[in-house]
Formats: structure tokens, sequence, C-alpha cells
């Protein structure tokens, strides 16, 4: 199950606060039917300096929004409204020492109660409402579909890149890139059916790109980037007291000879292998490397 | 849930749906398999060769569970997914010119998931037969859905969630004239319903071993013989070339034991285990005002109830159960990981203030009167301060409150 903190079990367990407030003059009712979450925040506010006195709340709804609750009621107790309203869900999140990431999506409602409570308390109506919807895709960054969508259509995102750049989701693990193709693709869907775009992108490809194409060299291209590779290498050798030298290029096969210390070493045929790789990446394709004598 | 919580004094296991412990009997048959006989069955000298007659026996002791005709109709794998899945697929590519599939709206998710992602990337037409109120299958529904465009039929034997058993035998029956073929998962069923497949007109069956005492990570599927099959893995010849890899010996033995137990552990499954689970319900629901039990209660597993309890939580519920060493689960969104109640009690109308509390208490043979007892005693006491805490439920009547919050 959920590895939920020492401090949320605590206010989950024996919360502090719950239960009804009849003197409240200040309640606010917030709810997320699909998540089965609901909460009841009951404020008692002094009309004179807005000190929040007292606090209650009823919640249904699983452990951490149940310890959630329990842990705003105490976090803005003696707190003016102006300053409890600075609170934020990462706050509460934070007072009870972390919650999985699955759980600040959904059960936090305590931030939008509170907001609630006091626009019930000044008198006003209360709509605002940033409750995340939808599945959540991103474990990592705890990203929901509801927030890839808004990021893919303010931002007119075609591949998973961008929507990595755009909200982080699916930037960590990359288990979820599947889900995130599957959002982006009923998103641009959706938006070429309402004319917001023109038509939908080819599917982004979410493998790693193949090596770049190069274009085929004259020979005499060829001879010349050989020759300027191995003149670079060299001075790497002569440290070591032994040197290299170009013999005859036959095709994709480089002939060389090792002269000074490399003679005998036992480390040549690790020399050779290395001569080889940094041709081919010079070259951007197969060569082969060796000894003039063999050859 | 750790494993000290379980092992604490008075431990109630209320979840053997979800998994059951492996029989101390079983385990003994398997671990001379990880030692000295872990020879490869498909080798020729002795090493290798002694241990292809424990998977015959095996073999022979899932098929006398099953009712089957032949032992060469049960088929390993590695557990009720993977049988779903080479079930589906194998129905799909036997019958390419069939685009059509018929299931239900209960199925467990490695049938359904797998049923969506092919109507949504490969073209099929899935009809997904919905339940009644009791979890009931729409049986007109049903009807208007065969024809000879669809491919497969596969319906659970019996439902995870509410022990809902359907008409299995009727369902493969009505397929059978238009050449359709039947799948039915009955990962749950199997061990507590009798079988007898040879009578039967299912041509492919999934069962899973941890369900039955047995390990994890095996699984068998039924094949009817001369039914068209096409296999999920191809490569060695294991399984008669239907299932490639390296049979997993130790739990193929094990998966046979566990078998030859369940069948003689039956009748104590459907009389005494059956007789706890009617105890349980009744008491609860009786000490706790409403608190609903789901499913169809004239038609069902015998070891499974699921109580929705209203105007509370199910993650909070099960919390409160586990500090009291009880162990269940539930349908609620929050402890599935996904933000949606149980497709279950969301496709039988369950109201979501009820489905958010729906409590599974699935008991197996080892359950005792002294579990039920436990439960009976703290369960009231649980759901009681919880509604003290919902906003949905008045404490000074005891009754639902009016409460009607700024859905978002």
């Amino acid at each position: 199950m959920w590895n939920y903190s020492e401090k949320t079990k605590k206010y989950f367990f024996e919360p502090v606060n719950a239960g009804s407030l009849d003197d409240a003059n200040g309640v606010g009712e917030v709810g997320s039917i699909s998540c089965g979450d609901a909460l009841k925040l009951f404020l008692k506010v002094d009309p004179a300096t807005e000190i929040i006195s007292d606090a209650k709340f009823q919640t249904f709804g699983c452990g951490s929004a149940i310890a959630s609750s329990s842990a705003l009621t105490e976090m803005i107790i003696g707190k003016s409204i102006t300053d409890a309203l600075t609170i934020t869900n990462q706050d509460i999140a934070d007072f009870l020492d972390g919650l999985p990431p699955e759980k600040m999506h959904c059960s936090v409602m305590g931030a939008e109660a509170l907001r609630a409570a006091i626009a019930n308390f000044r008198g006003e109506a209360w709509e605002d409402d940033d409750h995340e919807e939808g599945a959540l895709i991103c474990k990592c960054f705890g990203i929901d579909a509801g927030m890839i969508e808004r990021a893919v259509r303010v931002n007119k995102l075609t591949t998973i890149e961008e929507v990595t750049n755009y909200t982080k989701a699916g930037g960590s693990c990359k288990t979820c890139h599947e889900a995130i193709e599957e959002v982006l693709d009923t998103v641009l869907k959706a938006m070429v059916a309402e004319g917001v775009i023109d038509t939908k992108p080819a599917p982004s490809c979410p493998v790693a790109p193949s090596a770049p194409v190069h274009k085929p060299m004259t020979n005499l291209q060829k001879i010349q980037l050989i020759t300027t590779t191995i003149e670079e290498l060299r001075p790497t050798l002569q440290r070591d007291g032994g040197d290299i030298e170009l013999v005859d290029i036959d095709g994709d096969t480089v002939m060389v000879n090792l002269h000074g210390s490399c003679v005998g070493c036992q480390m040549s045929g690790i020399t050779l292998s290395g001569v080889q790789e940094r041709l081919m990446i010079a070259l951007g394709k197969p060569v082969r490397v060796i000894p003039a004598k063999a050859a | 849930m750790t494993a000290a919580s379980l092992s604490s004094p008075r431990a109630v296991y209320f979840d053997n749906n979800a998994t059951t412990p492996c029989d101390s009997l079983v385990v003994a048959e398997m671990l001379p398999y990880f030692t000295e006989m872990f020879g490869n069955p498909s080798s020729i000298h002795s090493i290798g060769a002694g241990v292809a007659p424990s998977i015959q026996k095996a073999r022979a002791q899932v098929q006398a569970l099953l009712g089957a005709a032949h032992d060469t109709e049960i088929m390993f794998t590695s557990g009720g997914t993977e049988s779903d899945s080479t079930a589906i697929y194998s129905a799909l590519r036997s019958l390419p010119d069939r685009r059509e599939i018929i299931t239900s709206a209960v199925e467990h998710h490695a049938v359904l998931t797998l049923c969506e992602h092919l109507e949504k990337h490969e073209g099929y037409k899935v009809h997904v037969i919905g339940v009644d109120k009791s979890g009931c299958l729409d049986m007109k529904a049903y009807e208007d859905a065969l024809s000879d465009k669809v491919a497969l039929v596969s319906i659970m034997w019996a439902n995870n969630e509410t022990g809902t058993i359907f008409p299995i035998e009727t369902l493969a029956q009505m397929a059978k004239p238009f050449g359709i073929i039947f799948h039915t998962d009955a990962v749950q069923a199997v061990g507590k319903v009798p079988m007898r497949l040879s009578n039967s007109a299912v041509d492919m069956l999934s069962l899973s071993g941890h369900k039955l005492h047995g390990p994890k990570g095996i699984g068998a599927l039924y094949l009817k013989r001369g039914v068209k099959f096409r296999p999920l893995f191809r490569g060695g010849h294991q399984e008669r070339g239907r299932r490639a890899g390296t049979e997993n010996t130790p739990a193929i033995v094990g998966l046979g034991k566990a078998a030859e137990l369940a069948l003689s552990s039956m009748a104590d499954e459907n009389t005494r285990v059956r007789a706890l689970r009617d105890r349980l319900e009744r008491e609860v629901t009786a000490r706790i005002p409403n608190a609903i039990i789901t499913g169809d209660v004239s038609q069902r597993l015998p070891n499974t109830t699921t109580i929705a309890f209203e105007y509370v939580e199910g993650e909070a519920i099960l919390l409160l159960l586990s500090r009291a060493g009880i162990a269940a689960s539930s349908g609620s969104a929050c402890t599935s990981g996904s933000l949606e109640p149980s497709h279950v009690m969301r496709a039988m109308g369950i109201p979501f203030t009820a489905a958010h509390g729906a409590t599974r208490f699935s008991l197996s043979r080892d359950s005792t009167d002294a579990d039920v007892d436990r439960v009976i005693e703290v369960m009231p006491g649980i759901i009681e301060k919880l509604r003290a805490m919902s906003p949905y439920w008045n404490t000074k009547t005891n009754a639902p409150a009016s409460f009607e919050p700024a859905y978002s």
C-alpha cells in the first residue's frame, strides 16, 4: 500500500479538530466525485481582527485526505485570514513530511476548502478551482492528463519531448511515454476536429534518432580525413615512446605500422582498435585498421 | 502491509482473492526442484529427463481439478494474465476474418485492458456486456451481440470483487452455433466451483496458481482438444510447441500439488467457509446501518463478500482494519493508484458514496470462526469513527446528512 510518512499516519489515526463547529462563520465545501474525496471546513473568524480562532473539518476520503484536512486546521488556527490564504497544497504536504505523488494530485483539497470557507466568511461567491482532474500520467513528477492537455493546447505541442519540456511529465523514468503519446494523440485529434490546428502532425518518434547520414565522400576526401585523424593521434602515442605511420588505404581497409615502444607492446591490439574507432567516428562508416606487415 | 503486521497476534487474512498463502505442503513439494531436481526436462540425460514425469503428474493434477478430458489440454503459463492474453490473441489470429469480440463490463483488467487496446489500436469492435444492480449479466445484450462476425467471447467465470458467478455453460452453449471461440477467465472460480470441462462447451479457460494456495508466477490455460490455437510465445517445443520457454518446474510441480489440495478441500470451501462468510456479512450488516452487500447473493463464490459502507472511504477503512490486524481490500479509487472507483462497482451502478466504501472480505480454507469474530468486533467502531468525520453523515441522527459540495 502507500508509503505514508509517520506524521501522515499520526494525523490519520488520531486526527485533531475532526467534527463540526456549530458557531462557525465561514464554511467551505469542496469535493471531487471521481477521486472520492469531499471536505467540509468550518472556520470561526474574529470579525474585528480577522484572526481564525477555531477550525474543524469533516472529510470523506482516504487516509491522506483525512490527515491533510486535520493538518490544515492545525496550520491555520491563530493565523489571520490573509496569512492563511498563503498556504498552498505543497505547504500542507510539507507539514505532513510529504505525500505520495498520486495523493498530492487528488486528496489535498485543503487549500481549496480554505479559500471557499474564507469566501463564505466574506460573503463572496467562490468559484476559483484549480483542482486537478484526470488520470495521473507521470508518477515521478505527479503530472496528470489534465495538465498535459492544457500544456498541449496552449502551446500547440506535438511531441513527447515538448510535453516533457513544458510539464516535466515523462522526464525522469520515462515509463509513462506510451501514456503521454495517447494523451497527445487524443488532444491533437480533438484540436483538429475543433479546427484549432490544421492537421495532426505525424506521431512523434519515441526512439533515439538514428545516426546522422553522411554524404558520400570522394576518395581524396577520405584519404585526407584518415591522414589528419592519424596525425592527430601521433602525439598521444609519442608521449609513450611509440608512433604510428599510415602505409596504405585499400577500400575500407587502413594499413598502418606501429613504431617505437608500440612494437611488441601487449597493448598494440588495443591501440589499433582505438585508432579504428577514431577513424570510424571521423568517417561515419565502418573501416578496418590492420598492421601493414600482416596485409 | 508488512510481514511483521501479519505475523502479529490475531492477524486475520481476509484478502484471499488478491492472493493466498502458499500451502506448506505445496512448498515442500516444490523445494527439491530448486536443488537436486534442477534439470531441464527437455534434456536427454537422467538429470533432466527425471524431471519430466513430475510435470506430467502436475498436468494430471490440474486436469483432475478441471475435469478435463485429456491432460494435453492443460498448458502451463506464467499466470492468469498470460493465459488471458494467450487465449485472446490466439482466438483472433485463428479467426482473422472475424473482427468482433464480446466481453463483460466487470472483467479483470487482464481481459478488459487488452480488449480496449485491440479496439483502439487494431480496429476490433468490442461488445462490452453490462450488468445489473446485482452484478448479473445482461443476457439480452449478450444474445444480440452474438453473430458469425465474432471471433471470441471472453467472460469471467466468477467476479473477483463481488464473487458473482456467471452462467458460463449457458453462455458457451449460446456462442457455439456461431462458431465463436469461448474463453473464460476462471482465476477466482477454479478450486471453489466444481468443474467438468470434458462435458462443457468452454473452449479455453485461464487459471492462476497463487489464487489457490499455490506459488505466484504460474498458471495454466485449458485448451479444448481440436480448438484452433496460435501460440503467443514461439520458440522451443515446450508444452507441445504451444508455449515456448523452459518450464518453470518448481512452480509447475507446486501448482499440481495446489490443484490436488484444492480438489480435496472444495467441499470444505463450499460448506464451512461459506457459513463463515455468511455469518460475517449477516453480523456486520446487522450492526452497521447503511451497509450494502453487493453482487448476486444467490450465485456467488463461497468465500467472497463485498460490503459497501456508505459515506466512508475504503482506503481509510483498510488502514484502520490493518491497524487492528485485519487484511481486506477495497474497490475505492485511492487503493488502486487510479483515480476512479472500481469499474465493477460502477458497472453495477453503485452510487459513488457507496462504491468508494466498498470493502471486500475474501476468506479461504485457512479462515476460522475466531477470524470472523474479530472482524465483527472491530468493524462497527471503524465505520463509526469514520462516519463521525464524514460530511455525508450526521452523527446526532445516525443517518445520512445533506451535503452537496462544489464538485470539481
